[in-house]
């Protein structure tokens, strides 16, 4: 595939890991280094690609808090299922989110037991079963960082154009930046270095990194999510350990503007607020991490529009999804890893998606021996 | 617009003029035309072709009944053909059950019986037996169809995972997951128009060239739901020895990367309905691949893989980039990633 497969180049890839080799051969840390890839896409590329294992020792990936679905804390789960069940509503939905469980079960299992979910691809999908469907409620379960949140406003903005009435969102959109505030301020972190969310950057741009490289002197390299957009990112954050600098830098230039996406930037602000605290799953509660919609169009708010539990549902004790996602942990050094926490049976969100880590560890480390 | 109604399915006259109209004028053989309780076959018959009867069932509700490529018709005498073939049986006849959702237009389900009809007769098979039941709105999913089929194994023709070897090659006869594209967009959640016909086909005709190429061919499976990917896991957990596949060598049309890339779903696990793994000793691969290139269901055949010794039960990619990564069995469907 043109602009596909140019950055899947072996021979490239090849002289990029001696690049690779040869920085960490200058650095020669005591302790592996840690880069922490913040985006689940980089996590999913990573693992299809088999990129971690063709890294020297001395680098160590850490795979972040950045899969929107892994995350989603179980009470929120537990809220859109009593939306989803209410009766005459229509729920949609992104399809990795069907099997996040809840405390009391998934949207997978709601749908087996008569709610009516959708899987839908876009919001724009969502609004379109609302005009098919004007006698239901449709509530769109809007999920995502900075990448899905001009869609989701976009959408609203089109819904309130076009007055449709019967169409709403359950807001979960979260925030990337005062989270990798909270990781940065935890007091067991080890990161050296990260490799920055590229789609999330498209739309915010490079600024809000800035306090990354000045304050906590960490590099930060905005990355592409093909396998040489990677291996090139990790030899810029590396190249600048090297050298002594933290910077924030951009290897995804081809689709990044250093400004971001203006339009989708007014869109957000046009829609959305923060709220003064979100519950992450694995991270607790972290301040002004998420938004929900202005007063302006509290009408599309599936949360005024229903009444949900609200319950804040904690973690299960056991599951150390929290040290996995600031990589202090391994997902196999976990003490429910493959035992009580499997993809079959999942405890924490990490083993549930495609871009959670643990999942990806499970099928890899207890077979791979 | 004449549609099936539930007295179509009450066993009286009605239900008598809708056998005759729509299944038993296109299927069309004396077997059936007797409309007894069973069709009788002489052993004789049987026992021309091989010494061991095969015996197999499948049930089709796909969504949508037509699409591009196929319609449920088609798949449901391909999909139980296949699985005969893949066991080096020559199959030989079918049984038909239908249930009909009522409201179900009647041009629709004599379409649907004449492409069973053609299918079947493509193939060289016959449609001796059927049952047709009519069940109420929303109690089946517009029609589900249901096929048995028998065929006969060659008194030569040995195939199991018990003669899987290390040194094994795993080749394909063409490019994977056209049919699971083929539904997914045809199904239109996704506002996706992907250029893509389903690979539904009868495999047996191919299966022979094979066979007849390679009779040390040690196993063979369609790769139907749960794809390439879920095939070869079972070949290596029933096996006990290990797969490796070059991701490189996995034959994909453009159109289906595209399609995955977007949705960001994996290829592999794409269901296929004209699509075999066949696992074939080493000494035997050339003369396989080119026989089946030489049949027009065998074209796009490659070597994608081979059988190990390390790591039994598992499937490992060597990926593109030059890494390496596990092919697991999913635990459920595929889901598209929201990002």
């Amino acid at each position: 595939m043109k602009y596909i497969d140019e950055f899947r180049d072996r021979d490239k890839a090849a002289v990029l890991l001696r690049a690779i080799e040869g920085v960490a051969d200058e650095i020669r840390p005591e302790k592996p280094l840690q880069i922490m890839e913040v985006c689940g896409g980089h996590t999913h590329a990573i693992f299809r690609y088999g990129i971690e294992a063709m890294l020297p020792d001395a680098v160590e990936l850490v795979h972040g808090p950045g899969c929107p679905v892994c995350v989603l804390p179980l009470g929120r789960v537990d809220d859109c299922i009593a939306i989803a069940t209410q009766p005459g509503t229509i729920l949609a939905t992104f399809g990795d989110a069907m099997r996040v469980p809840g405390s009391r079960g998934s949207l997978m299992q709601a749908k087996a037991h008569g709610a009516d979910i959708r899987m839908v691809y876009s919001p724009t999908d969502a609004l379109e079963i609302a005009r098919k469907n004007p006698e239901r409620e449709v509530v769109f379960f809007g999920l995502g960082f900075e990448t899905t949140m001009p869609s989701t406003a976009l959408t609203v903005l089109e819904a309130e154009r076009d007055r449709i009435t019967n169409f709403s969102v359950f807001c979960n959109h979260i925030t990337i930046v005062p989270t990798l505030k909270a990781i940065l301020d935890s007091p067991d972190l080890r990161i050296d270095g990260f490799v920055g969310p590229g789609h999330v950057s498209m739309v915010i741009g490079m600024a809000p990194y800035d306090f990354i490289a000045r304050q906590y002197r960490r590099p930060l390299v905005v990355s592409g999510f093909e396998p040489l957009d990677l291996l090139q990112s990790v030899l810029m954050v590396l190249r600048q350990i090297a050298d002594g600098r933290a910077e924030i830098e951009n290897q995804y230039a081809r689709v990044v503007a250093s400004g971001g996406n203006a339009a989708a930037q007014r869109a957000i602000d046009a829609v959305y607020e923060p709220r003064e605290h979100f519950e992450w799953r694995g991270l607790g509660s972290i301040d002004e991490s998420g938004v929900r919609f202005r007063d302006a169009y509290a009408s599309f708010d599936a949360e005024r529009r229903f009444a949900v539990p609200g319950v804040r549902v904690t973690d299960p004790a056991a599951c150390q999804c929290g040290a996995v996602l600031k990589g202090t942990l391994k997902p196999h050094q976990c003490k429910v890893f493959g035992t009580s926490c499997t993809p079959e049976m999942p405890m924490g969100a990490l083993m549930v998606s495609s871009e959670g880590a643990c999942a990806a560890y499970y099928r890899y480390a207890t077979k791979a021996t | 617009m004449k549609t099936v109604t539930l007295s179509h399915g009450g066993g009286g006259k009605a239900m008598k003029d809708l056998i005759g109209a729509v299944f038993v004028s296109a299927f069309d053989n004396p077997l059936l035309a007797t409309l007894d309780d069973q069709a009788r076959v002489p052993i004789g018959v049987l026992a021309q072709h091989g010494d061991r009867l095969a015996f197999t069932t499948d049930s089709f509700v796909v969504d949508p009944l037509e699409f591009p490529g196929g319609d449920i018709g088609k798949l449901a005498v391909c999909g139980t053909i296949n699985d005969l073939a893949v066991g080096g049986a020559v199959p030989l006849y079918l049984s038909c059950a239908a249930i009909i959702e009522e409201g179900l237009p009647f041009d629709m389900l004599g379409r649907m019986a004449r492409s069973m009809a053609a299918a079947a007769r493509g193939a060289g098979v016959q449609i001796v037996t059927g049952d047709t039941k009519v069940v109420q709105r929303g109690a089946c999913d517009k029609l589900f169809l249901t096929t048995t089929g028998i065929g006969v194994i060659r008194a030569d023709v040995m195939l199991g995972t018990q003669y899987v070897r290390p040194g094994d090659a795993v080749l394909v006869n063409g490019v994977l997951g056209d049919h699971g594209a083929a539904i997914l967009a045809a199904r239109g959640d996704l506002a996706l128009d992907a250029p893509i016909d389903s690979d539904c086909a009868a495999l047996h005709g191919l299966v022979e060239t094979l066979l007849a190429a390679a009779p040390n061919t040690r196993f063979m499976r369609d790769a139907t739901r749960g794809g390439v990917a879920t095939v070869l896991n079972e070949i290596a957990l029933a096996a006990r020895c290990g797969i490796e596949l070059n991701e490189t060598a996995v034959p994909l049309r453009e159109a289906v990367k595209g399609f995955c890339e977007i949705l960001g779903l994996d290829p592999l696990y794409l269901a296929n309905e004209g699509r075999l793994v066949a696992v074939v000793p080493p000494d035997e691969v050339q003369r396989a691949l080119a026989a089946m290139r030489q049949h027009p269901l065998g074209t796009g055949a490659c070597r994608i893989g081979q059988i190990v010794e390390r790591r039994p039960g598992q499937v490992v990619m060597h990926t593109v980039l030059g890494g390496q990564r596990i092919v697991d069995m999913l635990v459920g469907d595929q889901l598209p990633r929201i990002c």
